[in-house]
């Protein structure tokens, strides 16, 4: 029985190279070392295991473009994500994947895209935000809106600097509590989308966050007349499986890991209104 | 092995002794026999070696919250219902290795495990006999096969035996399930008593199950040995203990997630799991990685429940915090959100989680209450269109 047939058995890789994006958080590029690496789509995940800790679902926030290895930007918050965040470079780890479903950057082809991120959940998009930027002239207007708890806790910071240096992509940032050194908006996320130019009746929204902050941006997409069939957010749910065979992710009739976790709000929506649904 | 064996749908009499010579035989082609035992109060499914292993004389009287073995005044084998135990702890184990990674130096090596054991089952019931097609559903028909699971249910020669009793909770009547198998089993017998009489009434359901019945002394069966066990199953059907209604039932536990039922059901609910355990298709696992110290690391799976705070944990907490959520999630996802997931039912109708809930909590009490008055709830479902 290999890997390949049996999707509970991890594939062995190693830590390239470490990038420590803030205090707890790191972005890994993960190098196969028994063939090559599978092709993914912006949006998926892939399981990472740390041998005898544990094993854990987190989005891709590398570019599918490239070839060589996953990239993957792990936040420090448990036992086998903390694990995963100290790794160094030449670490061994298993992976299964990739899983899940994609963002819609194929169908938003044409039309304005409005990326908004809330804390971790930039990484997962950083994805599509490499394969609009790559395809720009494919698309309307692009706008990037994402908030933090501080400016301590902002990722990518080179990055979103040549990203925010680009005059085709207009890019928001905001935190909730500001330093001395802050010079930019204050405040949560969804009350930088009415400051913002795009064309509602022609926009493809593609939200990451915490659920309460995706929430409350697709009521302000709605309410700016961006309708929910053109709104895209990526669910969170406990994950054990990735494969539709554990249980933990239901999220009513839906596995996350399989059904999602990238969904179209309208038709999640009225499951979101319940409480511990 | 054709020419030697019984065509599919053949019908024969055996005698009672002739099980043990069916357990013998079984064996004798290498499958581990397992079937109904009595240990620790409740007749359970283990190893079964001979005749005398099996619960001869005993029958079980359940209610909700409540089981009991009692004697019998005939020597029936399969004179019972269903006890605390269903196939699933050998199809699907509680606990069960995935696989072991030894680490040499840099290197990581990753061991499958085999899952070569072949299983027989005596005594399948027709509700747990459509609880293995739900779980082979589960299992094996979604884009990844479970591979452990299919290799052992591939492997595995299942001896159906009718129902001659309902049980007090049992409802297949209700679900479709029973009391007769139709379907997926290799034999199916049927127990046939009547004052000096005690013989098995026996259908060939495989290729597999004709060539094993062909090795056990038999005759051929008459009209009235059909008719006779004809009115064994119909007897049993006219017995049901509960009866649950499943029109439309879907639709209207996805419309009512608000509905104030599921407040009441959670003031008795402890949230102890055990309808989870005992359920023959709840199917959630857990994993654990475990590490020695001599380098080699392991990944085990559990049985999981949705009655337990850990099982929506993400970073920050649980999803589902209060005993109402979690109830719904089980009720809803069982009678409800499996039909979107897997075309069938996740309920077959045996009755375990309303015997084996510690208060007696019963789920077609809870489905017939949220229905009387769900006029009052919000119209509409949360399901797959």
């Amino acid at each position: 029985m290999t890997a390949a047939e049996d999707p509970f058995i991890p594939l062995p890789y190693c830590v390239g190279r470490v990038r420590r994006e803030t205090g707890d958080t790191a972005s890994l590029e993960l190098l196969p070392l028994a063939g090559p690496r599978p092709s993914f789509k912006a949006g998926q995940f892939n399981m990472l295991t740390a041998f005898g800790v544990g094993e854990v679902a987190i989005s891709m926030s590398g570019d599918p473009a490239e070839t060589e290895g996953f990239v993957h930007t792990v936040r420090n918050v448990g036992a086998v994500s903390g694990a995963l965040a100290r790794l160094e470079t030449g670490a061994a780890l298993g992976l299964r994947g990739p899983f899940g479903t994609a963002w819609p950057t194929e169908e938003a082809i044409g039309a304005d895209v409005l990326i908004v991120a809330g804390g971790l959940g930039l990484a997962p998009l950083r994805p599509a935000i490499y394969e609009v930027l790559a395809r720009r002239e494919r698309y309307g207007r692009v706008v990037l809106l994402y908030g933090t708890r501080s400016p301590r806790d902002i990722l990518y910071r080179a990055e979103m600097g040549r990203w925010r240096r680009r005059l085709d992509v207009d890019i928001e940032i905001t935190v909730d509590h500001a330093d001395p050194a802050w010079h930019g908006n204050v405040g949560v996320v969804p009350r930088l989308i009415p400051r913002m130019s795009f064309d509602p009746q022609n926009t493809f929204a593609m939200v990451c966050g915490p659920e309460v902050m995706m929430r409350f941006t697709a009521s302000a997409l709605h309410e700016a007349g961006v309708s929910f069939e053109r709104i895209w957010i990526s669910m969170e749910r406990n994950m054990k499986c990735a494969i539709g065979l554990c249980g933990h992710c239901q999220f009513g009739p839906d596995f996350i890991c399989k059904d999602g976790p990238v969904m179209r709000y309208d038709r999640i929506a009225s499951l979101l209104a319940v409480r511990e649904i | 092995m054709a020419q030697d064996g019984l065509s599919v749908g053949v019908k024969a009499v055996i005698g009672r002794e002739e099980i043990g010579a069916l357990i013998a035989a079984l064996s004798a082609r290498g499958w581990r026999v397992l079937g109904p035992r009595v240990r620790d109060g409740a007749i359970i499914y283990d190893d079964v070696a001979g005749l005398d292993d099996l619960p001869a004389g005993w029958t079980d009287t359940q209610e909700a919250g409540r089981y009991r073995i009692e004697r019998r005044t005939d020597a029936a084998l399969f004179g019972y219902a269903v006890g605390p135990h269903s196939w699933k702890r050998f199809l699907h184990p509680p606990v069960e290795r995935l696989w072991q990674a030894r680490r040499e130096g840099d290197k990581v090596t990753i061991i499958a495990e085999k899952n070569d054991e072949k299983f027989a089952f005596l005594g399948v019931r027709a509700c747990e006999l459509a609880a293995i097609m739900v779980q082979d559903r589960v299992f094996m028909e979604g884009p990844y096969p479970d591979t452990a699971y299919r290799k052992r249910r591939e492997n595995t020669f299942l001896i159906a035996v009718n129902c001659g009793e309902a049980g007090g909770t049992c409802f297949c009547v209700s679900m479709k399930t029973g009391p007769k198998a139709q379907a997926g089993f290799d034999l199916a017998l049927t127990e046939l008593i009547e004052g000096e009489r005690h013989e098995f009434l026996v259908e060939v359901g495989s290729e597999a199950g004709g060539a094993v019945l062909a090795d056990l002394p038999r005759r051929p069966a008459a009209p009235e040995d059909i008719a006779a066990a004809e009115a064994v199953t119909a007897r049993t059907a006219n017995a049901m203990g509960r009866t649950l209604e499943t029109e439309g039932l879907k639709e209207l536990l996805q419309g009512n997630p608000e509905h104030p039922r599921w407040d009441d059901v959670a003031q008795r609910c402890l949230a102890c799991a055990n309808c989870t355990m005992v359920c023959p298709t709840c199917f959630c696992t857990t994993i654990a990685d475990v590490s020695a110290l001599d380098g080699t690391a392991e990944r085990v799976r559990k049985w999981d429940s949705c009655f337990s705070l850990d099982f929506s944990y993400i970073h920050g907490g649980s999803v589902r915090k209060e005993t109402k959520s979690r109830y719904r999630q089980w009720m809803t996802h069982k009678l409800a959100h499996w039909i979107d997931q897997f075309g069938t039912s996740g309920c077959v109708g045996c009755g375990r989680c309303i015997t084996w809930c510690p208060v007696g909590i019963d789920i077609t009490e809870e489905a017939a209450s949220i229905r009387a008055d769900s006029g009052k709830c919000q119209e509409g479902g949360n399901g797959r269109a």
